[in-house]
């Protein structure tokens, strides 16, 4: 089986994403490196997850393609920029999240919003694909771009904990 | 100084700067003042002007100024940490400080008691720029680094039109501009 973080980095390599901003995860570790390393990808860690929209919705209507690395409670962070910053004005986005909460979760506090998150996706009438294995989000990813950019919509990819 | 004359007076010394503006009056005015393709007017999201400010500042070199207030500052504070720590050389951050919720009812924000222009000098910003009466912004303009820039305006909003622009049409108006140089 391949790396997970790395096919997480290739499919976004692939897809042409330039400018990534994120907050940590445990499980988002490696691939933050990978961002931070690459020199054709502007990486902004950010304070908080609603913020980083902000600076993506910037670097979109700048040129660039975006993606925010996140965990699944940056989410709830973040209900108001989607609804009238992103839907409002039609802004594409590739939210990359770790979705804590789910199978496998060692802390009982990450079950809530773990168990609320793809009924907020839901209530912002935003796509998600849930990839079980690298293989799946390689392709996952790449149909999740190209239905971003056709519809100028934010799309989620949530990887659950059993996804690492 | 009403925060319309600030305007005016920040818009007639800029040349083909981007600008991001902050939701509600503010954006409002500066549609009465001079509208233009490069402005951007925020109709929701509040707080997030400057950080659409510096995205847009670090995908691109031309120069960004953004029209923010202190409610909204209030709301990002950590925007100015990011920003601190950016360091893009083409964003001026100029907040409209009426000390207020204007768009709402003028209900007092905490920049009533807080002196916002020590908070970013307390995160780190060089350039700093205090405005009271006069606007100045030949020095500011010959400036390639980050700067903030706060300017004391007095509550209330001017009697001016909404925005008749769809957002759809804000934004795709203000991309065409931003790819045609």
């Amino acid at each position: 089986m391949k790396d997970s973080s790395q096919t997480i980095y290739q499919a976004l390599k692939n897809a042409g994403i330039n400018f990534v901003v994120s907050l940590p995860c445990v499980n988002l570790g490696k691939l933050m490196e990978m961002v931070e390393c690459d020199i054709d990808v502007i990486h902004v860690p950010v304070n908080r997850e609603e913020e980083g929209f902000g600076i993506c919705a910037g670097a979109y209507l700048g040129g660039k393609k975006t993606a925010i690395l996140m965990q699944n409670s940056g989410l709830g962070n973040s209900v108001n920029v989607l609804a009238s910053l992103y839907k409002l004005y039609k802004i594409p986005i590739i939210m990359i999240i770790s979705h804590r909460g789910t199978e496998g979760e060692f802390m009982n506090a990450q079950v809530p919003m773990g168990e609320a998150t793809t009924g907020v996706l839901d209530a912002l009438e935003i796509t998600y694909f849930n990839p079980k294995t690298p293989e799946d989000a390689l392709k996952l990813i790449s149909k999740a771009v190209t239905h971003a950019d056709m519809e100028s919509v934010p799309v989620g990819i949530l990887l659950e904990i059993s996804f690492w | 100084m009403e925060r319309i004359e600030a305007i005016q007076k920040i818009t007639e010394q800029l040349n083909d700067e981007l600008i991001i503006c902050n939701i509600g009056f503010p954006s409002r005015e500066l549609y009465a003042v001079k509208d233009s393709p490069n402005n951007f007017y925020m109709l929701g999201s509040m707080g997030m002007a400057s950080s659409i400010g510096l995205g847009l500042a670090l995908a691109q070199k031309r120069r960004v100024v953004v029209l923010d207030g202190d409610g909204s500052l209030l709301m990002n504070l950590g925007s100015l940490v990011t920003i601190f720590n950016q360091k893009p050389n083409n964003l001026i951050l100029v907040i409209l400080d009426n000390g207020c919720y204007g768009s709402t009812g003028s209900q007092c924000s905490y920049a009533s008691t807080v002196n916002l222009s020590r908070v970013a000098e307390a995160v780190g910003f060089k350039n700093l720029f205090l405005f009271w009466n006069e606007i100045d912004f030949s020095e500011i303009l010959n400036i390639n680094e980050s700067i903030f820039v706060h300017v004391k305006v007095e509550k209330g909003n001017a009697d001016v039109p909404v925005i008749d622009i769809e957002p759809e049409d804000i934004k795709s108006r203000f991309i065409e501009e931003v790819k045609g140089r």
